[in-house]
């Protein structure tokens, strides 16, 4: 099966990145683990610059995605946010995505902007719905909801209908409009 | 022998007139803001083509537009600039509200989604469907004018009457009250540029 | 201090700017097509500084993912990018298959690519008429409005819903297609050519067109890359990838011969309206290959292995298929996700469209975080705007095709 052996290739070119990475960077650093063909490097969130950094010198030279997730609920699940950073390496199309987790109070994790402009508004999202910092981002504000907005709505503790922010308006009458 | 028409005949001939006259050429000025949006951009185009009924001269500012027709979902941070955009359209205008999100939240029953804009702004006509047909809005131009022809009147009186809340009632005991939070919300600052 | 953007573009270093003026352009602007917001600093009429303001159709889709199963979902995804929801839903249920380790039968690939490739037309379309009719083309539009017509028709034949049509389901599709729809197909493969050409003569050689294109907004490969760009916008900036080649899923990798990887150099408005016009043409060749090689057989995975709900009449009849049934609707069965997590990307119309799905071993998504290209693509706006003229601004923003609805989610 043509998606099998595709794996297989995308293993092995992981794992030969993973141990060049190794070399660089010390054996402790980061740990590996793969789920069909997603290959990862999981580090904790002080290491994690390091790693993107030596990433994008090895390669890497786009930053695919980044986001995270509210751990509150998952099972077995030892820290509370997750952040991941998907990166490509665009000549050879290589994938592998780092992940890192960060703790309340006050989650917070170094900026990638130095290495990947395109990771502005997406760490501002990240920002906006989980409320982890991210340190040296020239501009970290609200992206998606309104400034005064005072809740983070994808942690796993805010109700899907909110608070009654929605319906926090004065409506308008006919005969007075 | 003098013709004197009894008093109110004049008015209500005139206002035939007007309601025929305001009927046939509505103006829509199109708030569109998500899917919905690209139906009405249908219905305007060639296939369907809005002009056979007289309202295809959707024209974008406010100012010039007698039917504002909302189309696709409201959120949080675009009431505010919808209540404003439907108090700078001048006397006399209609509203309608198009597609399931617009009338009732629709699927989304978000923190950000408003459920419905009949909680906050007056509207006219339902059009149900996610998104409707093109035929379907259409048919709500049609019931708008009749709606019109039934109950406009020269100095915009039907208007004044509707002094009293038409949307659906808020229920604030589904959220307690110590969860309940102060969002944003100022029609008269939030499109400006704050500093 | 809301309105500001940081190291883009600085301000001129001079003690008067009083001779720069504000404008607000949107959130309600016949241009933006839907809801976006630019604060634009202007020194005459050029532009300084352009800052986008987004979130005015932020509607929470992320925190509906966790609270929907994967099925429930596909509705909600199809409203992400309106108009091509059918990218949309093969991108959710791509991740979700991924994550759950399901092979699609032969036929369901074939259908899934028709779709993906029709989509792909059905966005390019709009967008090029779109952004001729921002530049005063309006004849364009129609031509192309048109065409969107017959896709309509052809995704209400397949499904019953000619807009959202939510026809893709875990393992599988909704339902099977019928001869109707194959001939319909066949048709708008037949047709198609000429109405492309038609807008192509309408806009190719357009003086107002082009010299309101040509040279404006550039983006460079080396920007392309580390803004994260993807899609018909890197790829007319030069850069030479498409997960469609590159990471074959569906039936691309059967398909590989029929179709190329359509690139430009230029990176300017124009060269992404050309990219976006050829690439139809080649949309259509796979279509067109894929249709008259439609495997037969099922459409869904055999439902023994309880991820498709089985047909009608094994549901009534038998009680094995209601069994299944029921393990698939009731919430504490469903499908039994592993507590794991994957990407996984699709190459739709406007660039690289993935899911990140974290499975928690119900059959309801963790988190499903969405990758947008409209999100990511909006970033490099105040870049492009860079020292244009105030009139660019509806030429660079309909190259880049924003979908409100996919910003913001």
């Amino acid at each position: 099966m043509a998606d099998t052996e595709r794996i297989a290739v995308v293993r092995e070119r992981f794992d030969a990145t993973a141990s060049l990475l190794r070399g660089k960077l010390g054996s402790d650093v980061f740990t590996t683990s793969t789920f069909r063909d997603n290959c990862r490097l999981i580090a904790s969130s002080d290491k994690v610059y390091v790693i993107l950094e030596a990433c994008k010198l090895h390669g890497f030279d786009m930053l695919a995605d980044m986001s995270g997730a509210d751990y509150l609920h998952y099972p077995d699940a030892k820290d509370r946010y997750g952040v991941w950073y998907c990166l490509v390496n665009t000549s050879t199309g290589e994938r592998v995505i780092v992940k890192t987790y960060v703790n309340d109070p006050n989650p917070t994790l170094p900026s990638v902007y130095g290495l990947w402009k395109g990771c502005d508004w997406m760490e501002r999202e990240v920002y906006d719905m989980y409320g982890i910092e991210f340190k040296g981002h020239p501009d970290l504000r609200r992206i998606l909801l309104p400034d005064e907005f005072s809740s983070f709505p994808l942690r796993k503790d805010y109700p899907m209908r909110g608070k009654g922010e929605r319906h926090n308006f004065n409506p308008i009458l006919r005969s007075e409009s | 022998m003098a013709i004197e028409p009894m008093e109110g005949i004049v008015l209500t001939q005139l206002d035939h007139l007007a309601n025929w006259v305001r009927k046939n050429s509505l103006w829509p000025m199109p708030f569109a803001t998500a899917c919905c949006g690209i139906e009405l951009m249908a219905t305007g185009a060639s296939r369907h083509d809005i002009a056979r009924f007289g309202s295809e001269a959707m024209r974008f500012t406010p100012r010039q537009c007698d039917l504002m027709i909302v189309a696709g979902r409201v959120v949080m941070k675009m009431v505010p600039v919808m209540q404003r955009i439907w108090l700078q359209m001048p006397e006399p205008k209609w509203c309608i509200s198009m597609g399931a999100c617009a009338s009732s939240g629709g699927v989304f029953d978000t923190y950000a989604v408003v459920q419905g804009i009949d909680r906050f702004i007056p509207v006219d006509i339902y059009v149900p469907g996610c998104p409707p047909r093109p035929e379907q809005l259409i048919q709500a131009v049609l019931d708008i004018q009749d709606k019109i022809k039934r109950t406009g009147t020269l100095f915009a009186r039907e208007f004044k009457n509707r002094s009293t809340f038409e949307g659906p009632r808020l229920n604030p005991a589904t959220i307690p009250a110590s969860e309940r939070m102060i969002a944003p919300g100022n029609y008269e600052t939030a499109t400006r540029l704050q500093d | 201090m809301p309105l500001e953007l940081a190291d883009a573009i600085a301000l001129p270093d001079s003690p008067e700017k009083d001779y720069l003026y504000t404008l607000n352009f949107g959130p309600q602007h016949p241009a933006t097509h839907t809801t976006l917001r630019l604060i634009l600093t202007l020194d005459g009429e050029t532009i300084v500084r352009a800052v986008p303001d987004i979130g005015y159709l932020h509607s929470g889709f992320e925190k509906l993912g966790e609270h929907l199963d994967f099925n429930q979902y596909v509705t909600i995804v199809d409203r992400m990018n309106y108009i091509s929801p059918v990218a949309n839903e093969i991108a959710w249920h791509n991740a979700v298959e991924k994550l759950l380790g399901i092979e699609l039968t032969p036929r369901a690939k074939y259908i899934r690519t028709i779709f993906a490739e029709l989509s792909r037309i059905h966005d390019h379309l709009l967008c090029c008429g779109a952004a001729a009719l921002d530049l005063g083309g309006f004849t364009a539009f129609l031509y192309a409005f048109y065409q969107r017509e017959k896709i309509y028709d052809i995704q209400e034949t397949a499904a019953g819903q000619r807009f959202h049509p939510s026809f893709t389901r875990v393992g599988g599709l909704m339902r099977d297609v019928d001869d109707d729809w194959i001939a319909k197909v066949r048709t708008f493969v037949k047709e198609f050519p000429k109405a492309h050409s038609d807008v192509r003569r309408l806009l190719d050689r357009n003086r107002i067109f082009i010299e309101r294109t040509q040279g404006i907004g550039v983006l460079t490969k080396e920007m392309a890359i580390n803004m994260s760009v993807t899609g018909p916008l890197a790829r007319s900036a030069g850069v030479v990838r498409d997960l469609r080649k590159d990471e074959p899923y569906l039936a691309y990798g059967d398909l590989a011969g029929a179709f190329k990887v359509v690139c430009a150099t230029d990176g300017d408005c124009f060269s992404r309206y050309l990219v976006r016009m050829e690439e139809m043409l080649h949309s259509l060749n796979i279509i067109n290959a894929a249709i008259e090689n439609l495997p037969t057989g099922p459409v869904n995975v055999d439902a023994n292995s309880k991820v498709v709900l089985p047909n009608q009449m094994s549901v009534y009849r038998s009680i094995e298929g209601l069994i299944h049934h029921f393990e698939l609707i009731m919430t504490n069965r469903q499908w039994k996700s592993p507590v794991e997590e994957c990407y996984a990307a699709t190459e739709s119309a406007n660039g690289e469209l993935a899911f990140y799905v974290v499975g928690d071993g119900s059959g309801t998504a963790y988190r499903a975080r969405t990758r947008p290209p409209a999100f990511i693509h909006f970033q490099l706006f105040p870049y492009l705007m860079q020292g244009h003229q105030l009139s660019d601004v509806v030429a660079v923003l309909g190259s880049l095709n924003i979908i409100a609805a996919e910003l913001d989610r």
